[in-house]
């Protein structure tokens, strides 16, 4: 059994090295496989969509993050979430990757730096022979209270996600949209504001900012959110007091007023039916596009995402120096073609088993 | 410009009509003179900015975003003045979100004053400086008809609430007052007097009739009332005074200039309640003909002449100026007659009156009218006076037994608001094909006419036999031997060449659940297109 070793050199990144490059080009470090994102010669994967021997995991999101595989590396959080979704014994053996952190896999020097995604959220950045691939999984640059803030990692290839790269895609500040939510909980008192989330990353963070808002009532939450708040809160993210939202202790009348919280499938579920006269709310970047909120049947929407918006995109691109960029989920047509105008070389990397709608 | 870019974008989303009102309301509220008027005359449709045309914004956004880019922004957002809204380079200079600060009436100045030349400039100028909600506004204002799901009649019972008045009370001044609507606003709250009835030919609110329930006819003595069929048109309101001639809708909508071969007849000096028909007094058409000529905002001589209106009038409200609605129905409709005999007999005609000895023999007559044009009867009390609104009593409707249909559930959608985890709408199909291959085809949508208790029992029929889902709708299972047999009541049924199925029907709902009916036994889309050829 071959376990991760750290190594306690520290490289110069493309220093006198650069000489390396030649020797090493990019499709011989990383390469799309069907699992996933394959390294020969660390004989690893990142972020493997089927079981395999050595996996490196970016984030805790069930698409990135799977059981069954034999190692794990992944940040401390992130295989503690794994454990809570999967079961303590979702991997044979892992290891924590401390941010930062040099680790040698096979010769290769592999770091994880946070990616300011979800908490735990890491870009894998991977190094032989003076050549740097930053694999980000899926990130965001807008100020997020639940999670570390991402880190700019100057690389030569950039594999970037594209779940929102078109150019219609324009987060605004998150503080403006919790106040829209707010300022409809004050118009319709009478009302409960169901705001759905996904389970991991946004529901906290719609709590967080609720409450740096101001907002100090209970939430209600969800039972599918109460593992994943509980350890939020264990990290030291507070989000203030939450209650589950069931009936059996009250009537329906008891939820007028209040901000639930819950998945987005449960809003199109029976277990709705206990609030009165709900305003449904959506948190996620595809509220940007009013006939996406139309056809959810959201009455408002509010526009949060945990992943970059076209700028920032754009920007992050620009700002990592990569002469050579690969796109993965998402619209990857746009930002090749965003890469092209810039005189740099993109290519999609077409790989299978992520979702590119979830946010 | 940002509470009305927040507004629009609120109304956008909300489905119920409380919740439109409420958003309405408490924007008219909180705003002040004259954006609330300008805001009210931009969803009234009473706000026309000349200089700028919709094609003008392509151009603009062609100069500034890659048109790869735009193209695949568009295909995915699907509606232009959003994909303009949201691609619209934002300027980095400090004077970004500007325009976002200016008043409403700061934009609409801006806009109207613009020329044709510098329309384009003018545009972009304020579209640079605005945040995406505001753009999106702007980009709504100039385009016009700003088709947020809110009507004329909508925004004008919001402005009603502030009082409160009854929006008849609006619908009234309406036509009098002009954007901002400054001295409407000063009424409500209470800061000035009511505004005078200053023009002429202004709407005046329609009396309207209840219909007969159970047991209302065995209260009443039919010598008390008159009789005459009622017209399946659309009511509208003839106002010829002093010289100006309007015709308008029953909720005080200006229709004039969609009908001038009406507004535009010979004059004379009254009003008149009547309904708007197509064809002639002697060859009525159907309400398939009158289609022809609704929702124009013009009308091209051709169409004015293979479908000519005509109003079939039934009450007088003035004459000669003088007020004539607090006179007795038989006063009135003894002036009426006087006045439509000496009327263009192509234009108006007189709304016969059905002789009748008691309560059957009418009934008779509903049951058989001699023209599909008629959906059953109207009683008017020979005694009363022309009152605004539904008063109980004077007027009754009794209309014709709708049809119905049995029909088979074949998709059914989830609802909105209150019913956003119930499926509620229900796509329904009918047998066609022939015998051994017979398959569904869809002929008409309903979302209500049924109990909270059967939403609930339908919801967990879709959910137990959902066979496919896409989005918001579950296809159920519906074939020969399995499926949920619903009785649809409709008003009439026309030609369609946009279903499938060759028919459009007319307010259709459930008006049963038919558990007991094997599907095989729903009606075959034959017995639907009889009726058509009737």
């Amino acid at each position: 059994m071959r376990g991760w070793r750290r190594t306690g050199t520290v490289r110069p990144f493309r220093g006198a090295e650069t000489t390396y490059l030649s020797a090493m080009r990019p499709s011989d470090l990383l390469q799309p496989r069907p699992e996933g994102l394959y390294c020969p010669p660390g004989d690893f994967f990142i972020d493997p969509v089927r079981p395999v021997e050595r996996a490196l995991i970016t984030h805790g999101h069930s698409d990135h993050a799977r059981a069954g595989h034999a190692h794990v590396l992944a940040t401390r959080q992130t295989l503690d979430i794994m454990a809570l979704r999967y079961g303590e014994n979702f991997a044979q053996g892992r290891q924590a990757a401390a941010l930062g952190e040099k680790i040698d896999v096979g010769g290769v020097t592999v770091t994880f730096h946070p990616a300011g995604h979800v908490l735990g959220s890491a870009q894998i950045a991977v190094e032989k022979g003076g050549l740097r691939i930053v694999a980000s999984g899926d990130y965001k640059r807008t100020r997020d209270a639940t999670c570390a803030p991402f880190e700019l990692v100057p690389c030569d290839v950039f594999i970037t996600e594209a779940t929102f790269a078109l150019p219609v895609f324009r987060h605004p500040p998150p503080q403006e949209e919790i106040a829209r939510l707010l300022k409809s909980v004050a118009q319709f008192p009478e009302r409960s504001h169901l705001v759905g989330a996904y389970a991991l990353g946004k529901a906290q963070r719609v709590m967080k900012e609720l409450r740096q808002a101001g907002y100090d009532r209970p939430i209600h939450i969800h039972g599918a959110l109460a593992k994943l708040s509980a350890y939020y809160q264990e990290e030291g993210i507070d989000l203030g007091t939450l209650e589950p939202a069931t009936v059996e202790a009250g009537r329906k009348g008891d939820f007028a007023g209040a901000v639930v919280i819950g998945p987005p499938s449960a809003f199109a579920d029976r277990w709705a039916r206990r609030f009165p006269d709900p305003v449904s709310c959506f948190a996620s970047g595809w509220m940007r596009i009013r006939q996406r909120a139309r056809q959810r049947g959201v009455e408002l929407p509010l526009i949060l995402s945990d992943h970059c918006d076209w700028d920032e995109l754009c920007q992050t691109i620009a700002g990592t120096g990569a002469g050579e960029v690969w796109v993965t989920h998402g619209r990857e047509e746009a930002l090749v073609r965003w890469c092209e105008l810039q005189g740099i070389a993109a290519r999609p990397l077409h790989l299978v088993g992520y979702e590119d709608e979830g946010d | 410009m940002k509470r009305f870019a927040e507004l629009l974008d609120r109304l956008v989303l909300t489905p119920s009509r409380n919740g439109k009102l409420r958003l309405l309301t408490d924007y008219f509220r909180v705003t002040e003179d004259p954006d609330r008027g300008l805001a009210l005359a931009a969803i009234t449709g009473d706000l026309s900015i000349a200089a700028i045309k919709p094609a003008m914004l392509r151009a603009l956004v062609a100069e500034r975003v890659d048109p790869v880019l735009f193209g695949y922004s568009y295909d995915y957002v699907g509606d232009l003045a959003e994909t303009v809204s949201l691609v619209w380079p934002a300027r980095h200079d400090g004077d970004t979100a500007s325009a976002s600060h200016m008043t409403l009436a700061e934009v609409i100045a801006k806009l109207q004053s613009a020329s044709r030349s510098d329309g384009p400039k003018v545009l972009a100028g304020l579209l640079d400086r605005s945040d995406i909600a505001a753009r999106f506004a702007i980009i709504k204002l100039v385009t016009g008809g700003l088709r947020i799901g809110v009507s004329a009649r909508l925004a004008k019972q919001a402005v009603a609430d502030l009082g409160p008045v009854d929006v008849a009370e609006i619908e009234e001044l309406w036509h009098g007052l002009e954007p901002p609507y400054t001295e409407l606003f000063a009424w409500l709250e209470g800061r000035a007097r009511k505004p005078e009835r200053a023009a002429f030919a202004l709407f005046r609110p329609v009396m309207l009739a209840n219909p007969v329930g159970d047991g209302d006819l065995e209260r009443l003595d039919p010598a008390d009332y008159a009789a005459e069929w009622k017209w399946d048109g659309i009511r509208v309101q003839v106002s010829f005074e002093g010289g100006v001639r309007r015709l308008y809708s029953r909720t005080g909508d200006d229709i004039s200039r969609a009908f001038p071969d009406l507004a535009g007849g010979i004059g004379f000096e009254a009003v008149l309640d009547g309904e708007l028909l197509v064809g002639s007094p002697a060859a009525t058409g159907t309400f398939s003909d009158l289609q022809q000529r609704l929702n124009r905002k013009t009308v091209s001589p051709k169409i004015m002449q293979n479908h000519p209106a005509f109003v079939r009038c039934y009450d007088l409200l003035q004459l000669d100026g003088e007020d004539v609605r607090a006179l007795p129905f038989r006063q009135r409709r003894a002036r009426l007659e006087d006045l439509v005999a000496t009327l263009d007999p192509a234009r108006f005609d007189l709304s016969p009156l059905v002789a009748f000895e008691d309560w059957k023999a009418l009934e008779d007559l509903r049951i058989a009218p001699p023209h599909p044009i008629i959906e059953g009867v109207m009683l008017k009390r020979w005694d009363s006076p022309y009152l605004a609104g539904r008063p109980k009593g004077p007027w009754f409707k009794w209309k014709r037994d709708p049809h119905t249909v049995d029909a088979v559930l074949m998709y059914a959608q989830r609802g909105h608001g209150k019913r956003s985890s119930f499926y509620s709408d229900y796509t329904f199909g009918v047998w066609t094909g022939a015998e051994g291959e017979e398959e569904l085809v869809p002929v008409g949508k309903a979302y209500f006419g049924f109990t909270d208790e059967e939403l609930r029992q339908i919801d967990k029929y879709v959910r137990d036999n959902t066979v496919e889902r896409f989005g918001p709708v579950r296809a159920v299972r519906a074939d020969r031997r399995n499926g949920l047999v619903l009785e649809v009541a409709f008003e009439g049924l026309n030609r369609s060449t946009r279903h499938k199925s060759g028919v459009a029907m007319r307010f259709p709902r459930i008006s049963r659940l038919r558990w007991d009916k094997p599907p095989a036994e729903a009606d075959r889309i034959e017995t639907l297109r009889e009726l058509l050829d009737r």
